[in-house]
């Protein structure tokens, strides 16, 4: 075989290798979600929505104390994670942008983006749950600001640094404080891409599952009461999947289908709003 | 009319003194949050060191050395933990390299444009389905197709190697350390190929034109031109996606067994450091078995920062806006 002819191969079976790689991670999606929503339409009917999760032995029962615990913890810690990560990008954006400090936050920022979700948890529960004395909804919430922060830090300065500096000058030209040019023209102008970031925090607290574990723990009941542990979908599914009742197994599945339905659904929001803001960002 | 000017004069006065107290405001709040996020990663360290205390200066160094996990004699050891966690994120990355490699070249390089972006789409959508999905599938669907068609062949194979066989023989129980390394895989996968696709991208068009001006085929033009210019890059991204096999749960915890044993055979049950947390706490009954638990915690953190720091470090020289996707 000639040179030339190695050369060719060599180049066709490593391309053909790259096409079969992404050909598996496509099956691997499919798979998984195909088995969701086999598994987990199967169990949709209206009781899911309108029934508490049934306790040991029971044939019948839905998810509503779950989903409703799932909302109300993902809006608090959006609540409270949001507003401290929109400042918190503010400021690596705008008033310390080359500063040292900016620097240092900006890569623990980075790194806290990518910890594992189980040991916020553990510091949770060190913070909260020990002084309380007791699991609740509260310290859950508490956990999933914590984890939402970063991301939304990091969105909202990436987007902030988008808005032309032009804008910016024209405004400080006129006489304004930076605060004003921030509040009136940086975040409005910035305003889809923010709103990207609070998205892709909410679909990303809404399916942990870790940190929940010894902070919000579970409720078989329906409970509002902050200070009390509440039932969630993640700890459902946690709890359920790993039972040997038939029901429970059918009802993880169905809290699965629904978080994921959930997720994605944010998923493709947030995308569809990032095309928008820039030309860029039409790319992906 | 000098009383008016004098009335407007205070006025702008009033008005410039608001505008520079909400100025202090607004900025000194922003600072203060910023602040917060150095504030949570140090009060993560305190916390965990202080719970885990307790544990650390009963049992001592002998706490990495010991594999004894037992809650009845209260004694406890993290070897085969931290054996399960390394064993796994190692085996995850082996399959999820090369694929992610694949994926990365396929997006950057070969596909048209018209595929590019829905097969992109797709597989960042894989990175954000949350990881207990993975765990309740790889439970339910992956463990058994491995333990009916893929374990016996793997113990019929490479079991009767010698060496290496070892590492597959045992009964067949589908879950198990094994399973738990290619869910993770899986996992991680999305992740990794988002960076080096990303990391590709960042390559000047005009250095894989050079290397196709000078005759060499797309697959010379990845290898000698688009990878040694990436290589921080890539190395970053797959730091990255090792934090994240190290410290990942749930995915893990269907799957492992949970077994506190090292076993030789890689299809045997074992655990990790975060299945254990996951499993035990709300369980842990006496204040020595919570606290070695939480010191649990601190290994897991010690091992993941200072991976995921490294990556941060290696992808920090490259433009922030080109990854957009970690």
């Amino acid at each position: 075989m000639s040179r030339r002819t190695i050369r060719k191969l060599t180049n066709l079976v490593a391309l053909g290798l790259s096409a079969c790689a992404t050909a598996i991670g496509l099956v691997f999606l499919g798979a998984i979600l195909w088995t969701l929503f086999k598994q987990g339409l199967s169990g949709f009917s209206l009781s899911l929505f309108t029934q508490m999760t049934p306790p040991p032995g029971a044939t019948t029962g839905g998810l509503l104390n779950a989903i409703y615990g799932s909302f109300v913890m993902t809006l608090l810690g959006i609540l409270m994670g949001g507003p401290i990560g929109l400042l918190a990008g503010t400021y690596l954006a705008e008033y310390g942008r080359n500063t040292r400090l900016a620097s240092v936050i900006r890569f623990i920022n980075d790194v806290l983006l990518s910890a594992p979700s189980i040991i916020i948890g553990l510091f949770v529960y060190e913070l909260v749950v020990v002084p309380m004395g007791n699991f609740s909804a509260l310290s859950g919430a508490v956990a999933l600001a914590i984890i939402s922060m970063p991301v939304i830090v990091r969105t909202t300065e990436d987007m902030l640094n988008l808005v032309p500096q032009g804008m910016k000058d024209a405004s400080t030209a006129l006489g304004a404080y930076p605060w004003r040019t921030i509040t009136s023209i940086a975040y409005p102008a910035a305003r889809s891409g923010m709103v990207t970031g609070l998205l892709l925090a909410v679909a990303r607290i809404s399916g942990e599952s870790a940190p929940l574990l010894f902070t919000a723990l579970n409720n078989q009941f329906w409970s509002t009461n902050l200070g009390a542990p509440i039932a969630n979908l993640p700890v459902v599914i946690f709890t359920f999947a790993e039972s040997s009742y038939q029901n429970w197994i059918q009802l993880a599945w169905s809290a699965a289908l629904l978080i994921t339905l959930a997720i994605l659904l944010l998923s493709i929001i947030a995308r569809v709003l990032v095309s928008r803001m820039s030309p860029g960002g039409a790319r992906r | 009319m000098n009383e008016m000017a004098a009335v407007g004069g205070t006025r702008a006065a009033r008005h410039a003194a608001t505008q520079r107290l909400l100025e202090r405001v607004f900025g000194g709040t922003t600072l203060a949050m910023a602040l917060l996020v150095l504030l949570v990663l140090g009060g993560v360290a305190v916390s965990l060191l202080r719970g885990a205390w307790p544990a650390l200066s009963h049992f001592k160094l002998a706490f990495l050395t010991r594999e004894i996990w037992n809650p009845v004699t209260d004694e406890y050891g993290a070897l085969a933990a931290i054996y399960g966690t390394l064993v796994t994120s190692a085996i995850a990355m082996v399959l999820a390299l090369p694929v992610s490699f694949g994926i990365a070249v396929f997006l950057t390089e070969l596909a048209p444009n018209w595929l590019k972006r829905p097969v992109g789409v797709a597989i960042e959508l894989l990175a954000a389905v949350p990881s207990i999905i993975f765990g309740v599938w790889g439970l339910f669907v992956f463990a058994p197709i491995l333990q009916d068609t893929v374990q016996p062949w793997m113990m019929d194979t490479l079991g009767a190697l010698p060496g290496v066989g070892m590492l597959f023989q045992g009964p067949p129980a589908g879950i198990g350390v094994l399973t738990a390394g290619i869910v993770l895989a899986i996992m991680i996968v999305p992740f990794i190929s988002s960076v080096m696709r990303d990391v590709f991208e960042t390559v000047p068009d005009v250095l894989k034109e050079s290397g196709y001006g000078l005759g060499a085929t797309t697959w010379e033009v990845i290898w000698n031109v688009v990878v040694p210019h990436s290589r921080t890059g890539i190395v970053g991204g797959c730091m990255l996606g090792l934090g994240r096999a190290l410290g990942e749960t749930m995915a893990v915890t269907f799957v492992i067994g949970n077994a506190h044993d090292i076993a030789t055979s890689l299809l045997a049950p074992g655990t990790s450091i975060s299945a254990t947390i996951a499993n035990e706490f709300t369980e842990a009954t006496t204040a020595l078995y919570r606290s070695s638990l939480i010191a649990l915690g601190v290994l897991l953190f010690i091992i993941t920062f200072s991976v995921i720091a490294a990556a941060r470090l290696m992808l920090m020289r490259l433009d922030r806006r080109a990854l957009s996707s970690v």
